[in-house]
């Protein structure tokens, strides 16, 4: 096995993918400003992937790094899709806190 | 070419129904009371033609017109069986159904629907000659069922009148208990042998070794329900006498002469599995004998003309059960042939002077026809004297041959058997005197109409009465071509074990005199004495148990009807309130479940993605654990 975890090993990865995960967790619990919250979804989005690849790696099957392709396409479409609305919210009420979407409460 | 025939046999009748049916309005009442009648010409024609062939051909054609039901070993076929037993029955059922429908043209000339009564008629023979031409259970079953629907639209033909539906109703659901148990007996019979034909029946039957006793008398038992179900015996008579609210004609083809036969025709069609079910011949026989009895002890007080014949006919049946309880098959149908001539006679005699005094059918407002109305009097004295079996006239020879088998098998029933025909013999005079003779004892207005019935009335009634004089001679004591005829269907004959002797001529004097001494109480009673049965409100003690028929109607409506009734307004009133008020409750707890957890849906994203981690943890902690 002459790669990358070689070097590093295994966990090292798996720790800094829980890491990330968590930050965006964090991020998406107490920051109120909508952009910040979508980039802590991304962050936990790509603590996943970065786990997938390594995952991929570790195994010697090419699979894993194939969805993460897959899985960044999508997260990609998303973001879009994302924006779009936000720039929406922001014209109609002029902030971008997560609170004002209570309004969109049935 | 035999083929085709007994299709023409069939499905004349049926082809008349449609006619009538579809363009009888436009076609006026003459001309489709003519179609109606020609069709069952036809069939009568047809039915010839193949009684004239059966003696060259003892075995019968056996018509298989499709594969009708295949279901693995079962496999059953769609056909038609033209034997010894199917033509005898053929004979009288379109013989006197075409003098009945050529009666009927007449009779309901005055009736604004008289097509639909030509279409229901055309379809009652249609079905009535599926029953009997079937070449297994289930196409007889399927001629049973149709008769049993045409029996309910007959009588409650005159549809206005609520006693009349009600009347109806009556025939057809106990006609429908009758039917739950030849159904059974049809199952039973499929399940033991996996066929319903009655050839392959047979030989699986007489040919098997160790059979199920137990299986086999319970199949005989629950086709003996159907049958007392169609031919009025106790326990399911009480339809019968109700079902006098129909047009007479109806009462004289369905109720007296055909329909009502079709119970005997089912018994004798089996007779081999009933000879193995000794337990359920007695049962029959008990049953038939009791029947008589109790009949003709109602039939001695009713006042209605119609129901009196009503009575007569059950206990005439009873007679025929006792005969095929005790295995005397071939004495049963004779009196099945005999009873038609003269009970046909009968009714379309006592339609004739209900015709002529307008709808009154109540005796004691007759009396006196004799002089206006000799050929109906005439023809009906005659089917009388039939009935009661004086010597010589077709009743005689039948009704002896039935009180010699129960002579000779069982004396108790013997002795039943000949008070039942006693009684019969007073009730029938008692009617004729009541009728015919003395003043006449209606309105003026009817006095002043009455007239002989027209000639398509009168004719039917001639030749009924003739067959009702001669109708003996196919079964001669000592020298029968009846039984001859029916060697092959029935191959051992109960009546020809034992042989004319001096026992014998005992029996029949005794029967005879029983007879004449009806005759003589009724002539005693409302000639000599002349006295007339009471009005409704004077009628007292035992007469008046007779007169409500037992309160067996009652005793039923309490019994069943009301013990149902309550049950349902039990399952209403106390099972439905419990089940809907769990229902309703299930829906009330769903309801403010989903309220309150409304509440949680209250549109702040933060406490969403805290509920969603809060989420993803459980599912973490969860999949750890569970390792």
């Amino acid at each position: 096995m002459n790669n990358i975890l070689n070097q590093i090993g295994i966990e090292n990865y798996i720790f800094l993918s829980i890491i990330l995960f968590c930050i965006g967790i964090f991020g998406v619990l107490y920051r109120r400003n909508a952009i910040i919250v979508f980039m802590s979804i991304e962050i936990m989005l790509n603590a996943v992937n970065l786990l997938f690849v390594a995952f991929s790696t570790y195994h010697q099957d090419a699979q894993g790094q194939v969805f993460v392709f897959f899985s960044m396409a999508v997260a990609a479409a998303e973001v879009a899709v994302g924006l779009a609305i936000l720039v929406s919210i922001f014209r109609n009420s002029g902030s971008i806190s997560i609170d004002n979407l209570k309004n969109l409460k049935g | 070419m035999n083929t085709n025939i007994a299709l023409v046999l069939v499905l004349a009748p049926f082809l008349g129904f449609l006619t009538n049916v579809f363009f009888g309005k436009s076609l006026g009442k003459s001309v489709s009371g003519i179609i109606g009648t020609l069709s069952v010409v036809v069939s009568f024609a047809a039915t010839l033609y193949f009684f004239g062939g059966i003696s060259a051909n003892p075995a019968g054609i056996q018509v298989s017109l499709f594969e009708w039901i295949q279901i693995s070993t079962f496999k059953l076929d769609f056909g038609l069986l033209l034997d010894q037993l199917s033509i005898l029955w053929l004979l009288f059922v379109t013989g006197i159904g075409s003098l009945i429908h050529l009666y009927s043209i007449s009779y309901m000339h005055d009736d604004e629907n008289m097509h639909k009564f030509f279409a229901y008629l055309n379809l009652f023979v249609f079905f009535m000659i599926t029953l009997v031409v079937g070449s297994n259970l289930l196409v007889m079953f399927i001629g049973w069922e149709g008769v049993g629907l045409c029996s309910y639209l007959l009588i409650g033909f005159w549809y206005k009148n609520q006693e009349f539906n009600d009347a109806a109703k009556k025939a057809f659901i106990m006609n429908r208990i009758g039917d739950l148990g030849l159904l059974i007996g049809i199952f039973i019979l499929g399940h033991l042998f996996s066929t319903l034909d009655y050839a392959t029946l047979k030989t699986a039957i007489t040919g098997a070794a160790d059979l199920n006793m137990y299986w086999l008398s319970a199949a005989a038992f629950a086709l003996f329900i159907g049958a007392c179900g169609k031919s009025a015996q106790i326990p399911l008579y009480t339809w019968l006498p109700d079902a006098m609210a129909g047009p007479t004609p109806v009462s004289a083809l369905i109720h007296a002469a055909t329909m009502v036969t079709a119970g005997i025709f089912m018994i004798t069609r089996l007779n081999f599995l009933f000879d193995l079910t000794p337990d359920v011949q007695n049962i029959i026989a008990i049953v038939g004998a009791i029947t008589a009895l109790v009949a003709a002890t109602i039939g001695l007080v009713q006042n209605d003309i119609k129901k009196v014949l009503a009575y007569s006919t059950v206990s005439q049946l009873g007679l025929m059960f006792l005969a095929l309880g005790l295995g005397a098959y071939e004495v049963a149908v004779f009196h099945v042939i005999t009873h038609a001539f003269f009970k046909a006679c009968l009714f379309l005699g006592s339609g004739s002077v209900i015709h002529a005094l307008h709808g009154e059918q109540d005796m004691r407002k007759m009396g006196g026809l004799k002089k206006v109305m000799p050929i109906t009097y005439i023809t009906m004295l005659i089917s009388s004297l039939a009935i009661s079996g004086v010597p010589l006239f077709s009743g005689f020879f039948s009704k002896d041959e039935i009180l010699l088998v129960a002579f000779h098998h069982n004396i108790p029933l013997w002795i039943v058997a000949s008070i039942a025909s006693i009684m019969t013999a007073f009730y029938m005079f008692r009617l004729i005197f009541l009728t015919f003779f003395k003043e006449f004892r209606g309105t003026e207005e009817q006095k002043h109409h009455l007239h002989e019935s027209p000639a398509l009335i009168t004719f039917p009634l001639i030749i009924l009465a003739i067959l009702a004089t001669i109708g003996g001679i196919i079964s001669l004591p000592g020298h029968s071509w009846l039984n001859g005829y029916l060697t092959p269907i029935l191959p051992k004959l109960a009546s020809a074990e034992h042989h004319l002797g001096t026992t014998e001529y005992i029996l029949m004097a005794i029967a005879v005199i029983g007879g004449l001494v009806g005759i003589a109480i009724a002539y005693i009673k409302y000639i000599k004495q002349n006295t007339l049965p009471d009005a409704d409100a004077e009628i007292t003690g035992i007469t008046k148990v007779l007169y409500n028929k037992y309160y067996v109607d009652e005793i039923y409506n309490y019994l069943f009807v009301k013990s149902i009734k309550g049950l349902s307004r039990f399952f209403r009133d106390d099972v439905e309130t419990a089940l809907s008020a769990l229902v309703f409750g299930l829906g009330k707890v769903t309801n403010e479940i989903s309220f309150q957890g409304k509440k949680i849906q209250n549109g702040s994203v933060g406490l969403y993605l805290f509920a969603f981690v809060l989420g993803l943890c459980a599912i973490i902690s969860y999949l750890f654990l569970a390792q």
